[in-house]
């Protein structure tokens, strides 16, 4: 699709159309005191030469680790097919066309990535995916609580990522929506399942369920979606989809199933980098589709009889229903849809598996690994996926894994920022992409470096006596 | 100029209104508004048992071209919905009036169906829309 500016000519016909002497005049009933003027920072241009030059030693910075951070978002191998095909001209285009229908091949693209979405999680339906899991977890809760229009509360257990229980507080706060939080068990890592229970029937809009959870752990699934239902509120799966090749997916969990299923899609083929763009997914229950954001492709036949997509069930959308619209976001990350939707059909469900059985392998090795040096234990007893929480003792996390980046790795997050109650806590991941002799590089350095500590004791500042 | 019963009261907001006989009221769109709308692909009915306001939009009729709520006409209780709907919203289109009402509603004060529009003011009203 080129991209042609208006010219001035052209600039000049429309004003003329509308009886207006220049741009500014168009916005001149915007007062005064709510512009916000001309852009004072920003430098003059640079040749493409220096721009080169900068973006070079900006990527540098960032520098080469050997990555054992997971956190929401992970490394994972990306065959070469994918972005060689997804940054073909004919894709190369983050939105869904404005005239949506004369792109065919777009659509035709977005419908087999809701086919294999819905496959994937067990559910009926699935959108053409939202900004991020962060946002698209907001969007799920917030179509959750459409449906009990006199339910507020929304639980959110503290097992799921810091950082999406902030994006969704954010989003929903002004709502009228109340999150509450559910603790863990700190000998499990999972949901306090009688916390939730001590909710009442019909004071619960929906309960979310991570799976797996932010330490990585394994929920009981089952029981909370039956829970949830118990309760008459709606079950809300924020999974990992490379998980999902391997575990029970949300639509099989219970008796029911989950209602909503969202999650991150990054691990589907799009890399790692500062911000994104990722992508968020999102599936429902048929019952459910008129209260999900986002747009949705179908399949029909034409005036001819001729096979043929087009958008679907728009009265969601805030072109059609304005105010009252499902959500004002009504996009989606079409060049990261694309990623995800050829790396799955390279992959297809056997790849897949195989991806997250080694992942999970790679996971169960650096545990037993790290575990073996003194003073590093296991946080929780529950089972994992490819994600792990240790205990490193007396040491403090964030000074071991800075003297352990010295070395070149990324050893994991410090949880004791968001989990303080944990103690000094890692967690720490392995996908597919590590080696072995990375994972044995790992251990070799994090025993130096807490035998060195515990031998030498970093001063404290203090005066002794 | 399409159908407008001359029995039943109506709103700007282009519902009909119907007095059932037991002191409930029963609701839908009317036959203006249904074409205006184009083929019904989905009904959201209230809960039976809620409370409204008068004006409170309390369904939503969603065509192939759009969707749009439907006003409680007089404040009261939701006693019954059409559930057929569920099933056949284009029942809406094919016979606005009759299968194809929306909800009964038992008005807290049986007098605010006074103050609703007769067939005629409501002809007015189309007939202005042109």
């Amino acid at each position: 699709m080129p991209y042609i500016p208006h010219t001035e000519e052209e600039i000049r016909q429309m004003l003329d159309s509308v009886n207006l002497a220049d741009i500014d005049e168009l916005f001149s009933e915007i007062p005064g005191e709510l512009r916000s003027g001309r852009l004072t920072h920003v430098p003059s241009g640079i040749s493409e030469m220096e721009v080169g030059r900068v973006m070079t030693a900006r990527s540098q910075q960032d520098g080469h680790y050997i990555n054992f951070i997971g956190g929401g978002v992970y490394e994972h191998h990306i065959p070469a097919p994918v972005w060689e095909l997804t940054t073909r001209g004919e894709f190369y285009t983050a939105y869904t066309p404005y005239q949506a229908e004369a792109s065919q091949g777009t659509l035709q693209l977005v419908y087999e990535y809701q086919t294999m979405m819905s496959s994937l999680m067990a559910m009926e339906v699935s959108n053409a995916s939202l900004y991020e899991g962060a946002s698209a977890l907001a969007e799920a809760v917030l179509a959750a609580a459409r449906t009990r229009k006199k339910v507020t509360t929304v639980l959110i257990p503290r097992t799921v990522n810091p950082v999406y229980r902030k994006v969704v507080e954010n989003i929903v706060r002004n709502q009228d929506i109340e999150l509450v939080d559910i603790p863990f068990s700190m000998t499990e890592g999972t949901t306090d399942i009688e916390a939730i229970r001590a909710f009442g029937k019909n004071s619960v809009a929906a309960l979310v369920i991570p799976q797996p959870n932010y330490f990585g752990v394994l929920e009981d699934v089952d029981a909370l979606t039956d829970l949830a239902h118990e309760l008459d509120a709606l079950a809300i799966g924020l999974v990992n989809p490379t998980a999902m090749a391997l575990l029970r997916p949300p639509g099989q969990w219970g008796a029911e199933g989950a209602d909503i299923a969202v999650g991150e899609g990054q691990p589907l083929g799009i890399p790692l980098s500062s911000g994104g763009p990722y992508m968020g997914f999102m599936c429902c229950k048929n019952k459910y589709v008129r209260q999900i954001p986002g747009r949705i492709v179908g399949r029909t036949r034409d005036g001819e009889g001729k096979e043929g997509f087009t958008l679907t069930l728009q009265a969601r959308e805030q072109h059609i229903r304005r105010s009252k619209a499902t959500s004002n976001i009504c996009t989606n990350q079409g060049l990261m849809v694309t990623a995800a939707t050829l790396y799955m059909a390279l992959l297809g469900p056997g790849g897949l598996r195989r991806v997250a059985a080694r992942c999970h392998h790679n996971t169960r090795a650096l545990q037993a690994k790290l575990t073996g040096i003194e003073g590093v234990d296991r946080c929780f007893e529950a089972p994992f996926f490819h994600e792990t929480v240790l205990q490193l003792g007396d040491q403090p996390v964030g000074d071991v894994l800075r003297a352990i980046e010295a070395q070149g790795i990324n050893g994991g997050i410090d949880l004791s920022v968001e989990y303080p109650e944990l103690g000094n806590a890692l967690l720490t991941c392995a996908t597919e992409t590590r080696t072995v002799d990375e994972i044995e590089g790992y251990a070799t350095h994090l025993e130096r470096v807490i035998s060195r500590r515990s031998m030498d004791p970093p001063s404290t500042g203090k005066v002794a006596g | 100029m399409s159908d407008i019963p001359s029995e039943l009261r109506y709103t700007k907001s282009h519902e009909w209104i119907r007095s059932i006989g037991d002191g409930h009221l029963e609701v839908g769109i009317t036959a203006h508004a249904q074409e205006l709308l184009g083929d019904m692909v989905y009904v959201e009915l209230p809960e039976v048992g809620s409370t409204m306001n008068g004006g409170d939009d309390c369904a939503v009729v969603e065509s192939v071209k759009a969707a749009s709520d439907v006003y409680a006409p007089v404040a009261g209780e939701i006693v019954e919905v059409n559930t057929l709907l569920q099933d056949a919203p284009e029942t809406v289109n094919s016979d606005p009036y009759g299968n194809g009402w929306l909800f009964r509603i038992e008005p807290t004060d049986e007098s605010e169906l006074n103050e609703l529009m007769s067939a005629e003011d409501y002809t007015a009203i189309v007939e202005a829309e042109g």
